[in-house]
């Protein structure tokens, strides 16, 4: 038996198949994952995401702090309360140790990382505190639900009422702000628009049992990752780790290079790269003929003798047909080799980001 | 709790076989077998006057998490496959016994399904995982 959230029982009244995931019994599909997936691209749709590690990071030299132990800059969020912020956790060598959202809150951070890679991360932030006058705090006790549809944000705002009903409907896409003891943030990690709610684990199951009368869908962990996968998301350990360059994983984007002086962890490993260049890069496929393309299968580019690999793949339940993310030689072009059971199948290869708000990309 | 009809036999692998009363046999995974594969995608089946062998491999089913070979029960000529499972593979999820049955055989020999498993011993077996 594992790690059990606040909303376990109400898993399980929801017929949630119940699965080990990082140390946590976790529902995979409350029924058919597929119907679960269609249900956030076109209504509404709630995860139980209490699994995930919350980290409030307070202090004096809290900014200092994140400016050193993070690759993006929160100085972009630093003026702004409210403001969310993706980025990497880089090891010496530019690995990635974790990818995680920063939110500024009011002259303080709470960072979301995930779970599987909570003890290292702790140890990590923890070590690299040194003389920073920092305070991390874990937040076992609060608990988080996605809710996530174009729905979605209606959907809250009916179940809460009030003001944290207007401060729902009013908040900015990555903008997160408190109200009398709830977070409510603009984000997600399906494509589509809607909320991730942090609140006291003692409310949860009744705002659970609200939003399920309202109509609110509960969604798996099956769910999460096609929906992920279509909206070109990483997840952490299939398509990252500590071996893998933020810009071998599409997470280029999220490196902030300037201030030249912000001597992040992991930034002269990453000027050496870049200056010698990144030999591989994470990009999208799509099959459109039958079969379904899965991790760790083998990725041939005609021409090339380096071989790639499918990090992430899935049937994607809006497109029709089998999707997936692969890391590839750089040389690629618009269409590649994957050494699928008993064949070798074309693929065509495209951007790593294949439906958003909804509608198909590609 | 997974449904295991008592009439069929079953293979290790979770396929089902099924005599009819004109002697040809119905082939089919078993509704554990669905549960754990949960939403199928795509059916690859034998094609239409081929042979399959007892034991062997005769099609694929895969889901949105896994593909899974499927064996059959029974060795003969495949006398019809169903065709509904090319439009609509969600069917072996929402009847694995009835509608979504994968292939039909005419046996070459119907006592090899003495080796197959029983319900009973089915259940056994589901249960344990």
């Amino acid at each position: 038996m594992g790690k059990q959230t606040a909303l376990y029982d109400e898993h399980v009244a929801a017929n949630g198949k119940m699965v080990d995931f990082g140390g946590w019994d976790m529902p995979i599909a409350y029924g058919s994952q597929v119907e679960e997936h269609h249900k956030v691209r076109r209504a509404a749709g709630m995860f139980d995401v209490s699994h995930m590690t919350i980290v409030d990071v307070r202090g004096a030299d809290a900014k200092a702090y994140l400016q050193k132990l993070l690759a993006n800059d929160v100085d972009k969020i630093s003026s702004q309360p409210g403001k969310a912020l993706y980025t990497a956790m880089l090891n010496e060598q530019g690995g990635v140790i974790d990818d995680l959202i920063v939110y500024h809150m009011d002259g303080w951070y709470r960072t979301v990382v995930n779970c599987a890679t909570r003890e290292k991360d702790l140890a990590w932030m923890e070590q690299h505190i040194t003389s920073f006058e920092v305070e991390l705090r874990e937040r076992p006790e609060l608990a988080m639900l996605a809710v996530q549809g174009p729905e979605a944000i209606a959907k809250v705002a009916e179940v809460l009422g009030g003001h944290k009903a207007e401060v729902a409907q009013q908040l900015a896409v990555f903008q997160g702000l408190e109200v009398d003891g709830w977070f409510l943030a603009r984000t997600g990690y399906t494509g589509e628009d809607g909320l991730e709610i942090i609140l006291p684990e003692a409310a949860i199951a009744q705002f659970w049992r609200e939003l399920l009368a309202a109509g609110v869908a509960p969604c798996g962990l099956g769910a999460r990752d096609t929906l992920r996968l279509e909206a070109g998301m990483n997840l952490y350990g299939n398509d990252m780790d500590e071996t893998v360059l933020p810009m071998a994983a599409n997470m280029a984007w999220t490196i902030a290079w300037e201030p030249a002086e912000r001597d992040f962890i992991g930034r002269a490993a990453l000027e050496a790269a870049k200056a010698a260049g990144v030999e591989e890069k994470l990009v999208g496929l799509i099959l459109e003929q039958k079969g379904v393309l899965r991790a760790h299968q083998t990725v041939i580019v005609p021409g090339v003798e380096a071989e790639g690999e499918i990090t992430s793949g899935t049937f994607s339940p809006t497109l029709g047909y089998s999707i997936a993310m692969a890391r590839v030689p750089k040389q690629v072009g618009a269409s590649c080799l994957v050494q699928m059971r008993n064949k070798e199948v074309e693929v065509k290869v495209v951007k790593p980001s294949f439906v958003r708000n909804g509608e198909a990309l590609v | 709790m997974s449904e295991v009809r008592s009439e069929l036999k079953y293979l290790p692998s979770h396929e089902w076989a099924r005599v009819e009363s004109d002697g040809t046999v119905t082939i089919g995974i078993s509704d554990h077998a669905q549960d754990s594969l949960g939403d199928v995608v795509y059916v690859e089946l034998p094609e239409v006057g081929s042979q399959v062998n007892v034991g062997e491999e005769a099609g694929t089913v895969e889901s949105v998490k896994a593909a899974s070979d499927i064996y059959s029960p029974i060795s003969g000529e495949v006398l019809a496959i169903n065709e509904a499972l090319e439009d609509e593979p969600e069917t072996v999820n929402g009847s694995p016994y009835d509608d979504g049955w994968f292939f039909k055989v005419k046996p070459s020999d119907v006592s090899e399904l003495d080796a197959a498993l029983d319900a009973d011993a089915y259940q056994a077996l589901a249960e344990e995982g």
